[in-house]
């Protein structure tokens, strides 16, 4: 297996009808820095993108045995990659380094990131960098009360980028980031109108990254609130978002059997992956001296990453969790059943 | 194949410590892939005992999951066996059951 880092790194943008994925888009690829990144896009909108690597993907889905609407393999999409990669192989495209796919605005993030991860020949080559979801300023709280894909989307980013906020009332912006927050408190919020936008911090600083793994994780720890567990940022707050989605903090004081967590992930997946929107975490892994961080979207887990050392003195497991109606206290007492499980297993030889 | 134990390359599996040596880098050298495998299945038979499935590890490269009536199924990865062990026994397999952790407590 290649190593990760050698992977092509994939941004997701995604975000409602008219928030401004391709405004975004296009102010992105401006960016001499992002000249190597190959873009494909569900559909051409209203703004035109002028991008040498620029590729349509048709609409094709073919959905697994399970039968999950997050495990629907994109059959245009995984073939669009593939092609992309062989052109780029064969010398028939340029080199590129970087992949960014835009998604359609009804579009849901996770079948995507199941995509890349599904298909072997694609994730051999590629790897998901980051989900960025823009949320217009003006009418993104009204997205959000009204469909529940625009819940899906900002659940599942690990940046939201605000579009339109120059033009909307600033009381308005300040709500709508508050719901953000409370909605995915893991993901960063960036302001998208003025002059300066940053690529870095919005596509390439992801958790894979060397410079930006450091950064990536405290804002996950941020997240997190201390000595309460479990909860979820937002409690006691009467403006808790709807839709029984919520984000959960657990912390555990003991360490985390690698293999019993892995049972205990993938059972969970199995049985409430579509409502399990995001995993995020640190862990306190028994014969490993530094962290692993895990994160997930729905039934997709990523690989483990390797922390060099501990992002603070703090040595216990924490772990968030955005969820959709499921009790944050039986998620905390499952896993610490599973891991006292591993416990009383010895390691046989 | 790992040298030592003999067990198949690494599935790729995010869950398996020998597919992702560089998140592990700090690992005692002694926990081999093999008894990585050995410690998953020992776990796995624990959670599937209420739903009466043993667990056994096939060369390394497989789980076989065999009901008490004697039928088995052989599964690739750790993902996979969770669904065919609902088929197998027409009961959900839900780490939030009360009733499976309240089971596998006791065990």
């Amino acid at each position: 297996m290649a190593a990760i880092d050698t992977h092509i790194p994939v941004n997701l943008i995604t975000g409602f009808l008219g928030s401004g994925k391709t405004t975004l888009l296009q102010r992105l690829l401006a960016d001499p820095a992002l000249a190597d990144t190959a873009v494909l896009i569900n559909e051409f909108g209203e703004v035109g993108l002028d991008h040498l690597l620029l590729q349509h993907v048709d609409e094709e889905t073919v959905i697994l045995q399970s039968g999950c609407i997050c495990c629907t393999i994109r059959d245009d999409l995984s073939r669009a990659v593939r092609e992309l990669h062989a052109k780029r192989d064969a010398g028939q495209v340029p080199r590129f380094t970087r992949l960014v796919i835009e998604t359609t605005g009804l579009a849901e993030p996770a079948p995507i990131a199941s995509t890349l991860t599904a298909d072997p020949v694609i994730r051999h080559h590629f790897r998901l960098s980051n989900i960025v979801t823009t949320v217009d300023a003006v009418n993104g709280a009204l997205h959000l009360a009204q469909n529940p894909e625009s819940v899906q989307q900002v659940a599942a980013a690990d940046r939201i980028v605000l579009t339109k906020t120059d033009i909307a009332e600033p009381a308005a912006v300040e709500d709508l980031r508050a719901k953000l927050t409370s909605l995915n408190p893991t993901a960063a919020v960036i302001e998208a109108a003025g002059d300066g936008i940053d690529p870095d911090q919005i596509l390439v600083r992801d958790i894979q990254d060397r410079k930006g793994k450091r950064a990536e994780i405290k804002r996950w720890l941020a997240a997190m609130p201390h000595d309460h567990n479990p909860r979820t940022p937002d409690d006691g707050n009467v403006n808790r978002h709807d839709r029984g989605i919520r984000a959960v903090c657990l912390t555990f004081e003991d360490a985390i059997d690698w293999t019993a967590f892995g049972i205990w992930l993938t059972m969970l997946l199995h049985a409430h992956g579509e409502q399990v929107l995001r995993v995020k975490g640190i862990l306190n892994v028994p014969g490993s001296k530094t962290p692993v961080a895990i994160h997930g979207v729905q039934h997709v887990v990523h690989p483990p990453v390797h922390l060099d050392r501990w992002p603070d003195k703090d040595r216990r497991s924490r772990i968030v969790f955005i969820v959709r109606d499921l009790d944050p206290a039986a998620i905390e007492t499952s896993l610490a059943a599973f891991n006292r499980l591993a416990g009383t297993q010895t390691w046989a030889a | 194949m790992c040298s030592l134990c003999g067990v198949l390359g690494p599935a790729g599996h995010w869950s398996d410590r020998a597919s992702n040596p560089r998140a592990f880098k700090n690992d005692d050298a002694a926990l081999t892939p093999r008894r990585e495998r050995l410690h998953r299945v020992a776990i796995l038979n624990r959670v599937l005992a209420p739903y009466g499935i043993k667990v056994s590890d096939w060369q390394g490269s497989a789980y076989l999951l065999t009901t008490r009536t004697g039928r088995t199924e052989v599964v690739d990865h750790l993902q996979a066996i969770w669904p065919v062990a609902e088929a197998m026994t027409k009961r959900a397999c839900d780490p939030l059951d009360p009733a499976l952790l309240g089971a596998v407590t006791r065990t």
